[in-house]
């Protein structure tokens, strides 16, 4: 006889099990057999590749061009250019090669870095600041924008709170309405690099402007020296052009020789007033410890006389570049290759202990999931004189409306980019050939809330001043 | 009816609550937490020993943004190989940055988790904050 031994269901773990499942279900399904790393449910407007090794903005503007035309100019010059000039000296294509290499690495570098983007609050932490500014006395509404004023230096700095983010901004961070991100240290958003430049990129932006005007000055001073050097038989420019030398068979094509030379210098020509300009600005930066979006915003400029300088200067050129470009490189805050818990879910406050008196306000019930759920099954399964209520579905109220939109960004995989490289631009063409000029013009146009400044290599003689408004963004206009 | 609990007990309890302590930013953008107590601690921890444990954070912070002679040189060796070196080195800031998640680790487990508290690493929430969990303070496992 077989001796059959029943355990005793306990009726509470049974309701609990059941109460797990029918309020998972309505949450969506989540990936139970793979876990899910954090680039793929990243709110921000980013794309990632190589599984979240690499990363752009999801709007990469013109960024194939600036390769392209980087490629094409350089591959023109060392197929055309270098076999005469090599003669001359060997170092010519080995400086050259030097240059492109670093100008191409650089590059790559600005595009594929995380320029220092800002995780949003979560659920937890932005209920915490609600709680405290509605302690402050603000009305229930959406309030006029939020600000904190702190004092860096004995400087009165004041600390916007981003909508999107859920958080007050830390000190010279911006939210980018390209990306939707808020950025530390925020540059500008380049859509020539096809991504922002902030506090982790700053410096591959400046070694790519900075060697890209060594290697189109290099390119352009290679090419007016090749045509020099043809026309000194005597037979003047045009006849240089388009005699063939005998001595290179493969390049006897002359048209093709000359039609070569001639893009080569209009590319060169053209670029070179913008990168150099770019550069001699963002060397002015640097030496200032200023960032383009607060020099623009005219942030630290002297008005009515009063003495507000820049409280992050060191006062000393070397200083602050040493700082700006040779200083310790923060780690990247986004922890894209990080794997998600098995559940995504935010943790929650349990409903058991006495409320705190900010967590009573909403009477919103969130289905639970996730971390929450585990807890308290395990919980329950290794108590057994129940100190909880039976039957009753364990929900937690989450503070306002705000958070729940939060949770769901945070939860719902990013949405699929509507366009590719749309360009959003509105292009006002400024010249800016000196800084201070520059500056000052600019600096008229400063009521947007989104700066976007281009690295031109190769534009038309000008270097457009890009402003964007920020489209559907929930942050505060900055003035 | 124990009062101490140790770091595995915790994973098992209910969260009563968290703090938040926020940023500081009076010296500028360094990553610096503000050392006032919370008053949400007070029955819970020592003053001394949470204003301690905020500081021994700030110096392993200030220690990975120092600005010296060894970041000047790692910086201008970066340059020179096109940053390329960032590829393959560890950066003194990520050394360092190990070195405080081994400090957590080690407070939570000695300090803060027999007191029902869990400290998280800043890192995990962008440095923007430190956060600590309270947890209910209820006996775990039968007797």
């Amino acid at each position: 006889m077989k001796n059959c031994e029943y355990q005793q269901i306990d009726p509470r773990t049974l309701r609990t099990s059941t109460t797990r499942t029918s309020s998972t279900l309505p949450c969506g399904r989540k990936s139970s057999h793979r876990l899910r790393r954090k680039w793929e449910v990243f709110p921000g407007k980013n794309r990632f590749y190589c599984d979240g090794r690499i990363m752009l903005a999801r709007q990469c503007g013109v960024l194939p061009l600036t390769i392209g035309l980087i490629f094409i100019t350089s591959g023109l010059f060392f197929t055309f250019d270098c076999p005469f000039l090599v003669h001359l000296t060997v170092f010519i294509p080995v400086i050259g090669g030097v240059l492109f290499v670093f100008v191409i690495v650089s590059l790559f570098q600005t595009s594929f870095t995380d320029p220092g983007i800002l995780p949003r609050a979560s659920p937890d932490e932005a209920a915490d600041i609600e709680r405290q500014i509605d302690n402050s006395g603000s009305s229930t509404y959406r309030p006029p924008p939020r600000t904190k004023e702190i004092l860096i230096n004995d400087q009165v700095v004041k600390l916007k709170y981003c909508f999107t983010c859920k958080m007050f901004r830390p000190p010279r961070t911006s939210h980018c309405g390209l990306c939707d991100n808020c950025v530390e240290r925020f540059d500008h958003h380049c859509p020539w690099v096809g991504n922002c430049v902030g506090k982790r990129n700053y410096r591959f932006f400046y070694a790519f402007i900075v060697s890209l005007s060594f290697l189109t000055s290099f390119i352009f001073g290679c090419v007016i020296t090749h045509l020099t050097l043809r026309s000194q038989g005597g037979k003047g420019i045009i006849q240089a052009i388009q005699d063939s030398p005998a001595r290179y068979p493969f390049f006897t094509n002359c048209t093709l020789n000359s039609f070569c030379t001639v893009v080569e210098l209009v590319i060169c020509f053209f670029s070179i007033w913008s990168i150099l300009g770019l550069s001699g600005f963002h060397t002015y930066l640097v030496a200032s410890n200023l960032t383009t979006n607060e020099d623009i915003k005219g942030s630290w400029s002297s008005k009515r006389g009063e003495e507000s300088g820049n409280p992050y200067t060191y006062n000393n050129i070397f200083t602050n570049c040493c700082v700006v470009l040779c200083g310790p490189m923060p780690p990247s805050l986004i922890d894209r290759r990080g794997f998600l818990p098995a559940d995504d879910a935010p943790q929650t406050v349990t409903s058991d202990a006495e409320l705190p008196p900010f967590m009573a306000k909403n009477d919103t019930n969130m289905c639970t999931q996730g971390t929450k759920e585990l807890i308290e099954s395990m919980a329950h399964s290794t108590v057994i004189q129940s100190t909880c209520t039976p039957g009753t579905p364990k929900t937690a109220p989450v503070t306002q409306e705000s958070l729940l939109s939060t949770v769901s960004i945070a939860v719902s995989p990013p949405s699929k980019p509507s366009t590719g490289c749309s360009d959003r631009q509105a292009r006002r063409p400024t010249d800016m050939p000196c800084p201070q000029r520059g500056n000052k013009r600019a600096a008229l146009h400063v009521h947007k809330p989104m700066l976007r400044l281009p690295s031109p290599p190769y534009s038309l003689g000008h270097s457009p001043l890009i402003f964007s408004d920020a489209p559907d963004m929930g942050f505060i206009p900055l003035n | 009816m124990a009062e101490t609990h140790s770091l595995q007990d915790l994973r098992q309890a209910a969260v009563a609550s968290k703090v938040f302590v926020q940023r500081d930013y009076t010296s500028g953008t360094i990553c610096k937490f503000q050392t006032k107590f919370p008053a949400e601690l007070e029955s819970r921890i020592d003053k001394q020993q949470f204003e301690e444990t905020m500081q021994t954070l700030n110096n392993l912070y200030a220690e990975a943004e120092k600005l010296g002679g060894r970041s000047y040189l790692e910086g201008c060796l970066a340059c020179l190989t096109a940053y390329t070196i960032f590829l393959c080195m560890e950066t003194h800031y990520e050394k360092v940055l190990k070195k405080i998640a081994k400090y957590i680790q080690e407070q939570n487990e000695k300090i803060y988790a027999p007191l029902g508290l869990l400290l998280t690493d800043p890192i995990e929430r962008g440095l923007r904050v430190v956060e600590i969990t309270i947890f209910e303070d209820r006996s775990i496992g039968s007797r």
